[in-house]
């Protein structure tokens, strides 16, 4: 008609002009996908935004799963055959007979990130090493207070007690000195936390009175340098070129910030992303051609919390008589498809002081109705339960979890309102804050020490960082966990660890739910190890071809 | 001209006074302290709070209020986003471009389509042509842009794998910030891989930009047929037809100049619903605009974040309609002359 054949020559030619240098513009760029950026980079969607990029400041999964293994080394790490403690930056180490000194030879080659901030003129020293634990120790340290002055792992360990000095012998060996033998203290050592950071670095910031950007802009000596942070978007990672262990083989890693699980497991079907965390929907991935569903047996237990503070949960009646009524076997198996334990105390029973005695708290609306009746709430009470805003292998889906529990406890005549709609970051500062009344979370372990599932978010010393959840502190507790760390026995402990898990299922804090997998999907094209039964992901042996 | 101009800054000036009235009645409105809503410092010191009553006049009358919120309007201060404690302004600035480009593009895109296609169905009237066009044009009209979106990524980005579903470009391209509007900082920048960054654009802007045009160029059918009917219909072209001229030269000579001058007018209306249309597709597409940073202001309950959001993007879409209302003035003589403007 109209369009087929325009008579006026004018407008036509404008118009093929016009058209043709388009389709110039759009050919000109065809046929150089070899040399193409894609190929020589990762991205991965990631489920959150990092909180820092300082491992030493946070417990949250999802900042170590940014931060931890890419920016940074440890003087030692867990091995991934056999969970045994191996050398990292400290080629060797010493513990005395008394094991109250720790000496620990550094390598001589690590070299720190050349980055547009930063460039370093020496090798990683024993001055790093100190730096990198005073800061935390010492409340007269210079960066202390730096980013809140919090360093919840190490405080809820009692690190600052345990360590009494720290001492360089010469540049390349560091001894720490021990107030007690602490049978937890290497694999403390060795977890994502206790990173090595920057002394030159801090102190070229100290000079220019630049304190909080250690935190903001990271030194380290890991395999990849930190390039640039958009908040709740991206963050952008370079390879480190002269990493001491092997070269990197992808040059650029990109972590996608996508908090819904739908968008992620889009991404990844539509090559947008080349790795995704927490997948959903399993049996679509396994059934695609070109996506690899992983999963790795992961030291962590889901729970949920109450704020042993705040009324009606500063009642133990109460606490007992909601274990009494949520029914775990019905979440595994809407929750987590039926790929996790029930969980009958905090501990997994793959930790050595799994105590099979302990059973927990069985499925029993009338026990929990009569618990309820005597703690004074006959009619029923009204509470609130905070979800977590995100996956996390512990918990996939906090949300339908939290809906669970209140269907169930609908049964005991308790109305549960849910709290969902904070973002991760402020959601943990409020938490910290205690201003929830019972939250649906959970805890990975940084170690295989049973001590992790403890002292860290349980123990008096964890509540004053706000990283104990319940705010729950009871000194029979913590001297059992206290006592535990005083031997290397492993009867002995495992007896200690009972009684502590006793008077857990006693008071219940907390009621743990279920122990979980971890999963992951990529893309095939995507290959080497990424996840470890502990702590992060782990980008430095990862290549694309 | 002169009268014309004037009425319209006058206009722009009451509709900001009403605008800006009711944001700062918000901050009332919401619950909490109206302080801190207005402000979004929600972890202030004593102190800074203090502060904050002298730079807001908060222990003064409700007009010296008003006005003190309006003069840090007008510094470009519009307080601290209560979720993420950063500048607002600041936020908006990274924002609002993206925003502006996906609306831009889609209107072309709906003008491009729409009008062509609504110009045929007039020639054609009442034949097959104009039957096929009129009820595709409500289909179009109809389908919710949620659902539309939805199975735009269903089977462009996940079943075919044409176009990614999410994002303005791949983020392995790392391409700087200066305008905030992607295509013209990819250009600007000197990245060696700025070609394939540009054609990675393209294809991330495709699926959005059709989804958010759909409404809007099924509204130009309409409107284009219409306006071209009623031309059609008019003396100049009787006239022009009884000179002899052939059917060509009197649709693209006189008819299409004449009814297009219609459609301008509406462009200005018409962006307002582009944009709410804009809030939803960021939100499905996950497009970094001020859209779904609104939406997601209002999840997190950031009071702040929505009264200035709100404020910002009512402020565009206002300045957009007086931008076309001026165009369309300068193009038609008359509407200069009429003593009572359109909109």
């Amino acid at each position: 008609m109209m369009k087929s054949k325009v008579s006026r020559p004018l407008i036509q030619m404008k118009q093929f002009y016009m058209l043709s240098v388009l389709l110039l513009l759009l050919s000109g760029c065809y046929g150089d996908d070899k040399g193409s950026l894609s190929a020589n980079s990762v991205i991965y969607c990631a489920e959150g935004s990092p909180e820092s990029f300082n491992p030493q400041t946070v417990t949250s999964g999802t900042t170590i799963d940014a931060v931890s293994y890419q920016l940074y080394d440890r003087l030692i790490s867990f091995q991934t055959e056999d969970n045994e403690i191996g050398p990292s930056l400290a080629k060797s180490w010493h513990v005395t007979r008394d094991g109250k000194m720790i000496t620990f030879y550094l390598r001589k080659d690590v070299s720190f990130h050349q980055t547009d901030y930063f460039t370093p003129t020496r090798p990683l020293n024993a001055d790093d090493v100190l730096f990198s634990f005073n800061r935390l120790l010492d409340p007269a340290h210079g960066f202390h207070h730096v980013s809140g002055g919090k360093y919840p792992f190490f405080q809820s360990v009692g690190f600052s007690s345990l360590v009494e000095d720290i001492e360089k012998i010469n540049d390349y060996t560091v001894r720490f000195k021990l107030s007690r033998a602490d049978s937890s203290f290497l694999a403390n050592l060795a977890t994502d936390f206790a990173v090595i950071l920057s002394a030159e670095y801090a102190q070229q910031l100290a000079a220019a009175g630049n304190h909080q950007k250690i935190d903001l802009q990271p030194i380290g000596t890991g395999p990849y340098k930190f390039k640039e942070y958009r908040v709740g978007s991206l963050i952008r990672y370079y390879r480190h070129e002269n990493y001491w262990r092997d070269q990197v083989a992808i040059e650029q890693l990109v972590y996608d910030i996508t908090p819904s699980k739908t968008a992620r497991l889009t991404k990844l079907l539509a090559n947008e992303c080349d790795v995704i965390a927490y997948p959903v929907a399993h049996e679509k991935i396994t059934e695609h051609p070109n996506l690899t569903l992983e999963a790795v047996t992961s030291f962590n237990v889901s729970y949920l919390g109450f704020n042993t503070q705040k009324p009606p949960f500063d009642n133990k009646l109460v606490r007992q008589a909601i274990a009494y009524a949520i029914n775990k076997q019905a979440i595994i198996e809407a929750i987590y498809f039926g790929h996790a334990e029930v969980a009958k105390s905090l501990l997994p029973g793959s930790s050595w002081a799994h105590d099979e005695s302990i059973s927990g708290h069985g499925f029993s609306i009338d026990k929990a109705k009569a618990l309820l009746a005597q703690a004074g709430y006959p009619d029923g009470l009204t509470m609130d339960i905070w979800a977590l805003p995100v996956q996390r292998a512990y918990n996939p889906n906090a949300l339908t979890t939290a809906k669970l529990i209140q269907a169930d406890l609908q049964q005991i005549g308790v109305t549960v309102n849910i709290v969902s709609n904070y973002e991760w970051s402020t959601f943990s500062r409020l938490l910290a804050r205690g201003e929830h009344q019972a939250v649906l979370l959970g805890w990975s372990a940084d170690h295989p020490d049973p001590d992790n599932f403890f002292t860290p978010i349980l123990s008096c010393a964890s509540m004053n960082t706000g990283n104990n959840r319940a705010f729950w502190c009871d000194p029979a507790f913590d001297d059992f966990l206290y006592q535990s760390l005083q031997t290397t026995n492993t009867r002995e402990r495992k007896k200690h660890y009972a009684q502590a898990l006793r008077i857990l299922s006693e008071e219940v804090p907390l009621l743990p739910i279920a122990h979980s997998r971890r999963y992951q999907a990529r893309h095939k094209n995507v290959q080497g190890e990424l996840l470890h039964p502990f702590g992060g992901i782990d980008f430095s042996g990862v290549s694309k071809n | 001209m002169l009268v014309f101009i004037i009425r319209r800054l006058n206009l722009f000036f009451f509709t900001m006074l009403l605008l800006t009235l009711l944001t700062f009645s918000l901050s009332f409105l919401f619950p909490g302290d109206p302080l801190v809503n207005l402000s979004g410092q929600i972890n202030a010191t004593p102190q800074q709070l203090e502060q904050l009553k002298l730079a807001y006049k908060s222990d003064q009358g409700i007009m010296q209020q008003y006005f003190a919120y309006l003069s840090h309007l007008a510094e470009g201060d519009l307080g601290l986003s209560m979720a993420s404690q950063t500048q607002i302004t600041s936020e908006i600035i990274n924002l609002l471009p993206a925003t502006i480009e996906l609306s831009l593009i889609a209107l072309m895109l709906a003008m491009f389509v729409g009008i062509p296609l609504g110009f045929i169905a007039a020639v054609n009237h009442r034949k097959t042509a104009d039957n096929i066009i009129l009820s595709v044009a409500m289909l179009g009209y109809s389908v919710p842009v949620f659902w539309l979106g939805l199975v735009a990524i269903l089977v462009f980005s996940i079943q075919l794998g044409w176009f990614p579903s999410a994002g303005q470009l791949s983020l392995v391209y790392e391409i700087e910030h200066v305008t905030g509007i992607q295509f013209i900082d990819i250009l600007l920048s000197d990245s060696v891989y700025k070609w394939q960054a540009f054609r990675d654009a393209s294809a991330h802007i495709v699926l959005p930009a059709c989804v958010v045009a759909t409404a809007p160029a099924t509204i130009f059918i309409r409107l284009a047929r219409s306006s071209m009917l009623a031309v059609l219909e008019t003396h100049y072209i009787k006239a022009a037809r009884a000179k002899g001229l052939t059917f060509r030269q009197i649709i693209f000579r006189h008819a299409v100049r004449n009814s297009l001058l219609q459609i301008i007018r509406h462009i200005g209306l018409q962006f307002a619903n582009l944009v709410t249309i804009a809030m939803i597709t960021e939100v499905i597409f996950s497009w970094p605009g001020i859209g779904r940073w609104l939406i997601e202001s209002i999840y997190q309950r950031d009071y702040t974040g929505i009264q200035s959001g709100l404020l910002v993007l009512s402020t565009f879409i206002f300045i957009v309609h007086i931008v076309t209302d001026f165009i369309y003035a300068a193009l038609n003589p008359l509407a200069r002359e009429h003593n009572h403007g359109t909109s």
